[in-house]
């Protein structure tokens, strides 16, 4: 599906944290409703600077990032409402002090997404909790619960719950499952692709994973020290590689089909 | 001739709950044994019981025999005598295993020294050598662990733990907190290593993929009990338990993409 709208772009920026050197050199990436992309690449690449500028929370030090076609405002609300973020560890993102119903609703509340009496919005805000829950397949009653009453699975499930409880067009997800285990990594997989058909939500994930990038995106940019060095539809890069790191990249994926103890 | 003997091990918590139970395998020169299991399987515990280096208010029981010394119920005056000789040992995360504030070559001259009786400029070739044998420069002896990547840090703590010729090597994970590319690279460095000096492996991982690259025979550990054990090609192709098929349908199902895109 080409010519879908160009939601979030980043135009040829580049980062530098205050007296370092440029994390981030000319960077192009955009994020076409509809079709996932996937930032790939290794610790220190930048993929993580990079996710932070698309949401807004660094200033780009050269280029320009946009949403909906306009430089981005990290305080307008359409953009904070429109873009979700998920992050990596789900036992360090979620306020253990607070129940899960708090911890999801929260986005309602600071977007001030709820409006009529108290009574309106806290029935409103119950109401779009439950559906948020009821989309990760978490039970009802996780609601009423703390996050140290889950597994790392849930949690992430919860996590992504509360980016999506505002009904965002994009989730913006950092390494959302390389702290699961192995068998709660391909449901929560699963889970993210089924958000994306079911609910018009389009997944820009940062992974150096590319079994869950060949499984969830449509888009792939290769980044490797600061600098995008492959992209382009995630079948083209990952099938027929050009640059040599996203050929080592592939080659070092760890497959049963490739394992040296099963031929 | 077996250099390692597990007999119907348990670690106990100090409330009488078992955490690993009832787990029996042994190890030969040259044999290479994974232990697969996802957070919580037990599969460090029973790495650690092996050592003995159970944490306070865990107990061992049952028999861990290695090279002929009883670990289980052992002083730590008798245990110094296996630890680091007759098993040595390298951890998931390199940055804790090291010490912040030693040079990277005086804690690889710290074993070298004791166990080869070496000082001065033989000792320093020494650690120049054990450098060497893990593809570190020499000029690395220098740097502390903060200066030098992961993947350098491994190297280093491998390098540590072969410095005492060990018979046995644990690995616990000890490739997890790599990138892909890097994990690779160690993964074969052990391969060579461990081949080369025909030491017995145990290595631990979550992994299915990682393992099966590794390792000739698996036992699979599900809430501390071995589940479904023997030779990685069969458990791999007709795994038996429930459990067991439910690991390789997962890691099947996250590879499958990637395996179609780039086979």
């Amino acid at each position: 599906m080409t010519g879908g709208t160009e939601v979030l772009a980043a135009r040829e920026v580049g980062y530098a944290y205050r007296g370092g050197p440029p994390v981030l050199r000319d960077v192009s990436v955009a994020v076409t409703a509809g079709r996932n992309l996937a930032l790939v690449g290794e610790s220190g690449a930048g993929k993580t600077t990079l996710l932070r500028l698309l949401l807004g929370l660094a200033r780009p030090t050269a280029g320009e990032v946009l949403f909906d076609g306009a430089q981005l405002a990290p305080r307008d609300r359409a953009f904070r409402r429109a873009v979700q973020p998920v992050f990596q560890d789900p036992y360090s993102s979620l306020d253990p002090r607070q129940r899960v119903g708090r911890i999801v609703s929260e986005p309602l509340r600071s977007l001030g997404l709820l409006s009529g009496s108290r009574a309106d919005r806290r029935e409103e805000a119950a109401g779009r909790v439950a559906e948020a829950l009821r989309s990760v397949e978490l039970p009802a009653d996780a609601a009423r619960r703390y996050p140290h009453e889950f597994s790392g699975g849930q949690r992430q499930r919860i996590a992504i719950a509360r980016a999506i409880v505002c009904r965002p067009r994009v989730l913006l997800a950092d390494e959302p499952v390389s702290a699961l285990d192995v068998s709660t990594r391909a449901r929560v997989v699963e889970l993210l692709a089924g958000l994306a058909d079911g609910h018009g939500l389009t997944v820009v994930v940062v992974s150096h994973d590319l079994s869950l990038v060949a499984a969830l995106c449509a888009e792939t940019a290769v980044i490797e020290r600061g600098r995008v060095v492959e992209q382009g539809a995630t079948a083209d890069v990952l099938g027929s590689p050009a640059h040599p790191y996203t050929r080592r990249l592939i080659a070092s994926v760890p497959r049963l089909s490739h394992a040296t103890r099963l031929r | 001739m077996t250099l390692l003997d597990v007999a119907g091990l348990s670690v106990r918590r100090a409330d009488g709950r078992d955490l690993v139970r009832d787990l029996s395998f042994t190890l030969g020169p040259g044999e290479r044994l994974g232990l697969i299991g996802e957070s919580g399987s037990g599969k460090s515990l029973t790495a650690l019981a092996v050592m003995g280096l159970l944490p306070a208010g865990m107990t061992a029981h049952g028999s861990v025999r290695l090279a002929g010394t009883q670990v289980v119920g052992a002083r730590d005056k008798e245990l110094d005598r296996v630890r680091g000789r007759t098993v040595g040992v390298v951890f998931q995360e390199p940055l804790t295993a090291l010490d912040p504030l030693m040079r990277v070559g005086r804690q690889i001259a710290g074993p070298l020294g004791r166990r080869r009786g070496l000082r001065g400029a033989p000792l320093r070739a020494a650690v120049a050598a054990a450098l060497d044998e893990v593809r570190l420069p020499e000029s690395l002896a220098r740097a502390y662990p903060h200066e030098i990547s992961g993947g350098q840090r491994q190297r280093v703590a491998i390098a540590m733990a072969l410095a005492c010729e060990p018979e046995v090597l644990i690995a616990d994970e000890p490739t997890t907190a790599l990138d892909v590319t890097v994990q690779a690279e160690v993964l074969s460095l052990l391969d060579r290593l461990v081949a080369e000096r025909d030491m017995a492996l145990l290595f631990i991982s979550h992994d299915l993929a990682v393992v099966a690259d590794v390792a000739d025979r698996v036992i699979v550990l599900k809430d501390g009990s071995g589940v479904e054990s023997g030779r990685t090609r069969d458990i791999v192709r007709e795994p038996r338990h429930p459990y067991t098929r439910a690991l390789v349908d997962s890691a099947r199902a996250l590879e499958g993409a990637l395996d179609r895109l780039a086979p």
